[in-house]
C-alpha cells in the first residue's frame, strides 16, 4: 500500500508550462527563489525555537548550557542528516525545475494557451 | 501609544482536521504560517507600490509613448512589466505560489499510502461514491497544471491516490489566509447566505454541485437541505475520493461523489431543482462553458434555480489598472482560460441558448470571515486593507431561475 516515493523529488516539481521570467536577469530569478525559501525555513525555524523555549520554560526543564554542549546520539544525527537532504531539495526548487524544463518536450511548453481555446 | 490589534491570517494550527486530513507537523504548520504572511504581505505592502508606480511613473510615460490614455488591460500589461516594483511583487508572488506547492506536497507525499488507506476505509462499499476509471479526461484539464499544481487534479502515483486533494485541502488555508474558514468552505457558506437572502422559499430536492472537486463547497449545502439529495460531480479521481471520505467523516450522508465529464452528463432532463458551481467555470474551456451552460439548462427542472460563483468579470466599467492586476494569474498562475472566462459575456450565452433576460441572475456573494479566526476588533481592519486580488473571498454570481 504505502509506495516509495522520492518525495522530495516530486514536491519539487515543475508545473506544466513555460515558467515566466520576471527580470532581466535569469540569475536574478534564481537567486530570489532560493532566498525566499531560505527566509521561510528561518521563519519555520524561528517558530520551532519558540514553541519549544515556551514550553521548557514553562516547565523549567533545561539550563542554556545544556544546549551549547548538546551532543546527537547516531539516531538523532541520522535524523538531522534526512532533514538537511529535504531541505536543501527545497530551498534549491528552482534548479530543480530548469533542469526538468530542459527535458520537457517544446510542443508541451506551447499548448496551455491553445487549450484553452478548444 | 497603544499597538493596533493583530489583524493576520491565523496561525495554521486551527485549521479543521477532518477524518482524512493530512498529519501536519510543527515545520509544516511553520511553513504554511509563513506562506500565508507573505501572502499577506505581498497583498498588503507590496502590492499598493506596484499601484503606486503605475500613477506615478508608468501611466504618464505610457501616455506619452501612445498619445491617448491605454485603450486595453494589455497595454497596461506590457508597459507594467518593465517596471522594477511589478517584477518584484511578481516574482515573488509566483515563488509563493510555488513554495505553497511543494510545502503541501513533501507533507502530503510522504503519508499518500496511510491517506489513501484512510479514505478507502471511510469509502469501502459505499454506493454513493462512483468512480468511472474509463472517463476521458478533457484536454483543459489534462494539459494544464492548473494554479501550479503538478500533476493538477487528477493525476493517481499509487492506487486509490487521493494526494492531490489532500494537498490542495492542506494548502487552500494558507493561500486564502483563512479568509475561507476552518474547513476552507467559505464559498459554500457564502452561497447558504445568498439563498437565504434571495431565495429564502426555494427548498430543492436534487442538487447538483458542478466540477466539485474534493466538496468543499458542497458541505455546506447538503447541511442546509438534509432532506436533499446531493450529486458533486468532478472528472478527477482523486479528489471524489477524498471527497467522499471527508464528508463521511464529518457525518454529511447526503451527498453522492461522481466522476462524469459536466458537458455530458448521464441524467435525464431536468433531473435537478438546484445546480451551481464555485470556482470552475474558469478551469474548462471556450468551448467547453457553452456546452456546460447548455446541460445546465436540459437538467434543470421547471422552477429551478442554477447559480455560477467566479471571481468578478472584466466589464468595461471596470478600470484597466485592475483588469491587469486581476489578469495576473492567467499569465502567472496556470490559468489559461481565466482572461477569456472573464471577458465572457455570461446573460448574452445564457440568452443564445434560449434563456430570457428574466429569468437571468448577476449577483454577488461573499464569505463572512470567521469570528473565531478574526476577533471583531480585527475584522475591520483585515477587510479594508488591500485586496489580494484572485483570492478574496467575494465573487460574482451569474445563473438562472424561473421567469
Amino acid at each position: 500500500m504505502n509506495a516509495k516515493l522520492d518525495v522530495n523529488r516530486l514536491a519539487a516539481a515543475k508545473s506544466k508550462g513555460k515558467r515566466p521570467q520576471y527580470f532581466a536577469s535569469s540569475e536574478a530569478e534564481r537567486v530570489l527563489n532560493i532566498a525566499l525559501v531560505l527566509a521561510q525555513e528561518l521563519a519555520v525555524a524561528r517558530e520551532r525555537i519558540d514553541t519549544l523555549e515556551r514550553l521548557l520554560e514553562a516547565r523549567g526543564l533545561i539550563k542554556q548550557s545544556e544546549i551549547e554542549s548538546f551532543m546527537p546520539d547516531a539516531q538523532a544525527a541520522a535524523a538531522r542528516g534526512a532533514f538537511n537532504e529535504a531541505y536543501i531539495a527545497r530551498v534549491l526548487r528552482v534548479v530543480q525545475q530548469d533542469i526538468e524544463s530542459i527535458a520537457e518536450p517544446a510542443s508541451q511548453a506551447a499548448t496551455t494557451d491553445d487549450l484553452s481555446r478548444e | 501609544m497603544s499597538q493596533q490589534p493583530y489583524a493576520g491570517p491565523p496561525d495554521y494550527r486551527v485549521v479543521h482536521r477532518h477524518g482524512v486530513f493530512p498529519e501536519i507537523g510543527h515545520d509544516d504548520a511553520a511553513r504554511f504560517n509563513f506562506l500565508a504572511q507573505m501572502n499577506r504581505h505581498l497583498a498588503a505592502c507590496v502590492l499598493p507600490g506596484v499601484k503606486r508606480a503605475w500613477d506615478a511613473r508608468v501611466q504618464p510615460k505610457l501616455l506619452a509613448q501612445l498619445g491617448r490614455p491605454p485603450e486595453h488591460r494589455r497595454e497596461v500589461r506590457e508597459a507594467m512589466q518593465a517596471d522594477p516594483i511589478y517584477q518584484t511583487w511578481s516574482a515573488l508572488r509566483r515563488a509563493t505560489m510555488e513554495q505553497r506547492q511543494q510545502a503541501g506536497r513533501a507533507l502530503v507525499l510522504g503519508q499518500a499510502g496511510e491517506l489513501a488507506a484512510r479514505a478507502g476505509a471511510l469509502n469501502a462499499g459505499q454506493a454513493s461514491l462512483k468512480l468511472d476509471p474509463n472517463l476521458k479526461l478533457p484536454r483543459y484539464v489534462e494539459g494544464v497544471d492548473h494554479h501550479l499544481m503538478p500533476g493538477s487534479y487528477h493525476t493517481e502515483l499509487m492506487a486509490d491516490d487521493v494526494s492531490a486533494a489532500a494537498n490542495y485541502d492542506a494548502g487552500i488555508f494558507a493561500t486564502t489566509g483563512g479568509g475561507l474558514g476552518r474547513l476552507n468552505d467559505g464559498a459554500g457558506e457564502a452561497l447558504v447566505a445568498w439563498l437565504a437572502r434571495n431565495a429564502p422559499d426555494f427548498k430543492p430536492k436534487r442538487i447538483l454541485d458542478l466540477g466539485a472537486g474534493l466538496g468543499h463547497n458542497t458541505l455546506p449545502v447538503a447541511k442546509l437541505f438534509p432532506d436533499a439529495q446531493l450529486t458533486a460531480v468532478d472528472v478527477a479521481a482523486p479528489m471524489l475520493r477524498y471527497g467522499h471520505a471527508r464528508a463521511r467523516s464529518l457525518g454529511v450522508n447526503n451527498v453522492t461523489f461522481a466522476q462524469a465529464n459536466v458537458e455530458a452528463l448521464d441524467f435525464p432532463d431536468h433531473s435537478f431543482d438546484f445546480i451551481y458551481s464555485t470556482m470552475f467555470l474558469h478551469e474548462t474551456s471556450f468551448k467547453a462553458l457553452p456546452q456546460v451552460l447548455k446541460e445546465v439548462k436540459r437538467l434543470l427542472a421547471p422552477g429551478g434555480i442554477s447559480l455560477h460563483l467566479e471571481q468578478p468579470q472584466y466589464t468595461e466599467s471596470m478600470d484597466l489598472y485592475e483588469q491587469f492586476i486581476r489578469d495576473w494569474d492567467a499569465f502567472n498562475n496556470n490559468e489559461p482560460f481565466w482572461t477569456t472566462m472573464h471577458e465572457l459575456n455570461l446573460p448574452k450565452i445564457a440568452q443564445a441558448l434560449g434563456h430570457t433576460p428574466a429569468e437571468l441572475i448577476e449577483s454577488g456573494a461573499a464569505a463572512v470571515l470567521d469570528p473565531a479566526l478574526f476577533p471583531a476588533q480585527a475584522q475591520a481592519q483585515a477587510t479594508a486593507s488591500s485586496e489580494d486580488y484572485g483570492r478574496k473571498a467575494a465573487w460574482y454570481a451569474f445563473g438562472t431561475k424561473a421567469a
